[in-house]
């Protein structure tokens, strides 16, 4: 509107009309730049939210078709029984990610989407997230694992918990079926059924790190059931040394499954080793309920299917479950923060989890009034994984502070797979790393 | 009289600024100046400043002194091999790459048969972005799928172009150089076309081969070409990012300082002293070249 009031259009035109001189030249590009940047200006100032108690913004990093139409169908649901309205905006997943400090720190929307663990603990130490400690006290139908999960370093809740997908080791039931193969109960029994499965002429366990974070999932595994959730959250927290032999045995135990991974790790993407996992050419693989599905056409869905991460020490037997969780955060600056409230309530409702996974079949709802009748074979044995897990941790980059998961972890692991043999050498390196990382945070 | 005309304008020059022709120029140039300060030094000597702290992007910033150096330097083992990648993709760019589009331009030049054909064939990578170039590395040079193993034929072993941390630089360095020879090549066909012919005729009549005329007569004519083709050698070795984060995020190999800096400040949590160190380093390095070639143009400038 100010643009058709104050447009650079009338000069532009004057200038052709003479002959152009730098000074009328000058003139015009000063005013159009004028013409250009007033208006965003204006905008600016006018678009903001009013705090008129009817309106929630929710920033949102569904970006992907599925998820976005499926969360849209729970917000609908809320607009029409509460009366207000939710302004959703989305953008793309990758880049809200690497913008959310200055997101957070600029004009946040009154909720946003986020992940439990440390990456949303440290939002909160910092001092940029509201607590919600009133309303999640009413919550029902949160386990424990999933309360703890929501709380902060100073024990008070901020994070509304809304899905989540288990790990485990996925594989073709078809497969299994003709040579016969069982799901093994034990680390011993897998190496032996790896071992089968080279004699039979296959790959053993599809692998690709090129993006880096897969392999962490059979770390983060081969360490719950070795060591025992405890050691995994201390270590994460920077408490533990990556030189106790505890670590240096999680890659041993690695090392001795090598031979049974694909080979040329990080030069294949998880997506091209979910394909060699359909095309039958590896026997399994440790994936997120999400990943391997994408990579199986849809009438071969059914034949998809997984087993728990087998038990390496009896003590901790399979009592982890890896299962990262989305869901929603109010930021310290909302406007609304009673509408946020509502909002987040509403959220945390079995009913509110059920109409979005009606439309996304990837993911299990946290909430056990949630209802599973809709659910898939997989996402039925999902939720029953989930349900009887004593903890559930999220994942090495979920876990620990993402500088040291992408900037030390990352490089350690793809060198580990490149030279399986040098595990002393890894492990000083990592801790060196790790002591300074940490150190910074002080 | 010519010469009684330039005298004259010269001394009728200061009275032609009026106070408003001042005021014009001040400004003309008072805001390129200032652009410059905000854009340019600024956030360089911000960098620089950052570099001697430690700051997470949320919190409070502390002052560590040179710790970010040391760490960087001693604890940090995808510093050097991107400094050593660097360099190598500044050697193979150019020792390799820049003289065989010297070559394809002197050949392309002769007027052969189908020289438009080979020379919009050759250009033509020049025109896609480095993050294309970078996806089609992957469809040729993919372990399981790639065009290469599948012509090699090497299925039972085959070959990790990309994933040998030995291997996949050159993969790279060979896209990166498939793009840069094109646009090497067009800049010396262009100045090939301006040199005056009539230089290598003198040249053979003074009995120079066609070797000697090449690199004595008509190489140093093309010095203006010349410089900008190493200046822009120089700044695609140095600002190289897009093709290796389109492959692998630039990891496993294939670090370069640019990728380092993204890694350690874009994000949650991020090491912004620590990225700003890995920036001045590369500051450092680009400054030891833009010195000696500002030394060597006003040498130039100084000779008659």
């Amino acid at each position: 509107m100010a643009q058709s009031s104050f447009s650079g259009r009338p000069t532009v035109g004057e200038a052709s009309g003479h002959r152009i001189s730098r000074r009328s030249l000058l003139r015009g590009a000063a005013i159009s730049a004028g013409a250009v940047t007033l208006p965003s200006l204006l905008a600016a100032c006018g678009s903001g939210p009013s705090g008129d108690g009817k309106t929630v913004t929710l920033g949102s990093n569904a970006s992907d078709a599925v998820p976005k139409t499926a969360f849209q169908s729970a917000f609908d649901a809320y607009q029409q029984q509460s009366g207000r309205t939710v302004k959703v905006n989305t953008v793309d997943h990758n880049t809200f990610q690497e913008n959310i400090n200055r997101y957070l720190q600029g004009s946040p929307d009154d909720v946003f989407m986020w992940f439990a663990g440390n990456r949303m603990q440290f939002f909160a130490e910092k001092g940029l997230l509201s607590d919600i400690s009133d309303v999640w006290s009413g919550f029902k139908g949160f386990s424990d694992a999933l309360k703890a999960q929501s709380t902060g370093h100073d024990g008070k809740q901020y994070f509304v918990p809304y899905y989540y997908y288990p790990w485990a080791v996925f594989h073709r039931k078809s497969l299994f079926q003709q040579h016969g193969y069982q799901p093994p109960k034990t680390f011993d029994q897998y190496t032996a059924l790896a071992r089968q499965m080279q004699k039979d002429g296959l790959t053993p366990i599809a692998f690709g790190d090129k993006d880096g974070w897969p392999a962490m999932g059979t770390f983060d595994y081969i360490n719950l059931r070795a060591n025992g959730y405890d050691f995994h959250a201390s270590l994460m927290a920077g408490k533990e040394s990556w030189t106790d032999p505890k670590v240096k045995h999680v890659f041993d135990l690695w090392r001795s499954l090598m031979p049974y991974h694909q080979k040329g790790a990080n030069g294949r993407t998880w997506e091209e080793a979910g394909q060699s996992l359909q095309q039958r050419k590896t026997g399994m693989a440790v994936f997120g309920l999400p990943h391997p599905g994408t990579q199986f056409p849809e009438a071969e869905h059914a034949d998809l299917d997984f087993f728990p991460f087998p038990e390496i020490d009896p003590a901790h037997g399979q009592d982890s479950v890896e299962a990262p969780i989305d869901g929603f955060l109010m930021s310290k600056k909302a406007k609304n923060k009673d509408a946020a409230r509502n909002f987040l309530t509403y959220l945390a409702t079995p009913a509110a989890e059920d109409s979005y996974l009606a439309s996304d079949p990837n993911n299990v709802g946290v909430n056990s009034g949630a209802s599973t009748a809709k659910y898939t074979e997989l996402q039925k044995k999902s939720a029953v994984l989930v349900a009887g897990a004593q903890h559930i941790s999220q994942y090495l980059d979920r876990d620990t502070r993402p500088d040291f998961a992408s900037t030390v972890m990352i490089p350690a692991l793809q060198t580990f797979i490149n030279k399986p043999d040098d595990i002393d050498g890894l492990v000083n390196s990592i801790e060196r790393q790790k002591k300074s990382i940490f150190a910074a945070a002080d | 009289m010519p010469q009684i005309i330039t005298r004259r304008a010269g001394r009728r020059g200061p009275r032609r600024f009026s106070p408003r022709d001042l005021a014009v120029l001040g400004v003309l140039l008072g805001i390129p100046v200032l652009l410059e300060i905000g854009l340019v030094w600024g956030p360089t000597f911000a960098s620089i400043g950052l570099s001697f702290t430690s700051w997470d992007g949320v919190g409070s910033i502390h002052w560590v002194g040179t710790r970010n150096y040391h760490d960087l330097f001693t604890n940090y083992p995808p510093f050097w091999r991107a400094a050593r990648n660097n360099l190598l993709w500044l050697g193979f760019l150019g020792l390799i790459a820049t003289p065989f589009g010297l070559l394809l331009a002197v050949l392309l030049d002769k007027n052969i048969r189908f020289s438009r054909f080979y020379q919009s064939t050759l250009y033509m990578p020049v025109v896609l972005s480095l993050a294309v170039v970078g996806f089609i590395t992957q469809l040729v040079f993919s372990r399981d799928q790639g065009a290469l193993n599948a012509v090699l034929a090497n299925t039972d072993n085959p070959t990790d172009w990309l994933g040998d941390p030995s291997l996949n630089i050159w993969a790279i360095l060979l896209a990166a150089a498939w793009r840069h020879t094109g646009y090497v090549m067009i800049l010396f066909l262009a100045g090939l076309k301006s040199v005056d012919p009539a230089l290598e005729e003198a040249a053979a009549i003074d009995g120079a081969s066609e070797v000697q005329a090449f690199f004595r007569v008509v190489l140093p004519a093309l010095r203006p070409v010349n410089v900008i083709v190493v200046v822009i050698t120089v700044i695609e070795a140095l600002r190289a990012f897009d093709i290796v984060y389109a492959v692998n995020h630039g990891r496993n190999g294939l670090e370069l300082l640019s990728v380092l800096v993204t890694d350690n400040i874009i994000g949650e949590a991020s090491r912004i002293g620590f990225g700003s160190a890995i920036a001045v380093v590369l500051l450092t390095i680009s400054l030891g070249f833009i010195v000696t070639y500002l030394v060597q143009e006003m040498r130039e400038e100084r000779k008659p």
